[in-house]
């Protein structure tokens, strides 16, 4: 994967984090891991990718660090549902926003979230995927691209 | 006061909308959760103002905009999309669309748009 399209998806973290109450987010340096063993946190938010690229891009986080995200959004309801529908939401934020830069070949799907063991994210076999750490306030997450194929920002 | 519809697959974005609109100038009559229920309730509704989402399960944003435009020529929709690139944005005009605000967005970012889509009641 170019540089240029992993930047696309740093700026993409940054950007939403900067709509919470609480800024203060920083992105640690991406790097490659195998399709499998896939990172995941307690919830994962996964939008497919056709078009241009095939894949799939995923947002994952713990519990605790949703229930504080949706309060800093603004909202008081942190229920489980919430925090399913908040994980999928920061996934499609952060795709979606991405087309600016790849163009309307970057096809997203609605969001699937998972929540549990890392196995039981599967991805495609033959890619490896970048992951770009997320520390927002006291905790981690990250946002993982596993994609294949060209892309205008490619 | 305008009747408005909100339309997102997502809770938090409708209840945050709700939140940002509580007001003088809106008043809430529903909330959809995709395309095809916005369409069901749209009788039951009649909204004046709409929100629109545009990646939604069972039918998209674009998709609804057509059809609520054909109900409705002087519909007023603002879509509230993460999918920011330009040839979306156009599409969603010509179907019918009269704004555009990408997601995520601010409070003061949704009170401008909304603004601007009702300023000739306004003035």
């Amino acid at each position: 994967m170019a540089e240029q399209r992993l930047q696309v998806f740093i700026e993409g973290v940054m950007h939403y984090f900067r709509h919470t109450s609480d800024k203060d987010v920083k992105v640690g340096t991406p790097y490659l891991v195998e399709n499998d063993a896939p990172l995941s946190f307690d919830v994962t938010g996964i939008i497919g990718i056709t078009g241009a690229c095939q894949g799939c891009v995923y947002f994952t986080a713990p519990r605790i660090m949703l229930r504080h995200l949706l309060l800093s959004l603004g909202e008081p309801d942190t229920s489980a549902d919430n925090m399913f529908d908040l994980v999928g939401e920061v996934a499609n934020t952060i795709s979606g926003n991405a087309r600016r830069e790849f163009g309307k070949d970057f096809m997203i799907s609605v969001p699937l979230v998972l929540e549990g063991a890392p196995e039981q994210v599967r991805l495609p076999k033959g890619v490896r995927s970048f992951v770009i750490p997320v520390y927002w306030k006291a905790y981690s997450a990250a946002m993982v691209i596993c994609l294949a194929g060209g892309g205008q920002a490619g | 006061m305008f009747r408005l519809m909100v339309v997102d697959d997502s809770n938090i974005i409708r209840r945050k909308i709700q939140r940002c609109t509580a007001g003088e100038q809106f008043e809430l009559v529903g909330t959809a959760a995709n395309g095809a229920e916005a369409l069901a309730r749209y009788d039951e509704w009649l909204p004046d103002v709409v929100t629109m989402d545009l990646t939604m399960p069972e039918m998209d944003g674009i998709q609804c905009i057509e059809k609520l435009i054909e109900r409705d020529p002087d519909l007023r929709i603002l879509v509230v999309s993460a999918l920011s690139d330009k040839a979306t944005g156009i599409d969603a005009l010509q179907k019918g669309a009269q704004g555009f605000l990408c997601k995520p967005f601010s409070e003061e970012q949704l009170a401008e748009a909304l603004t601007e889509l009702t300023e000739d009641v306004y003035g």
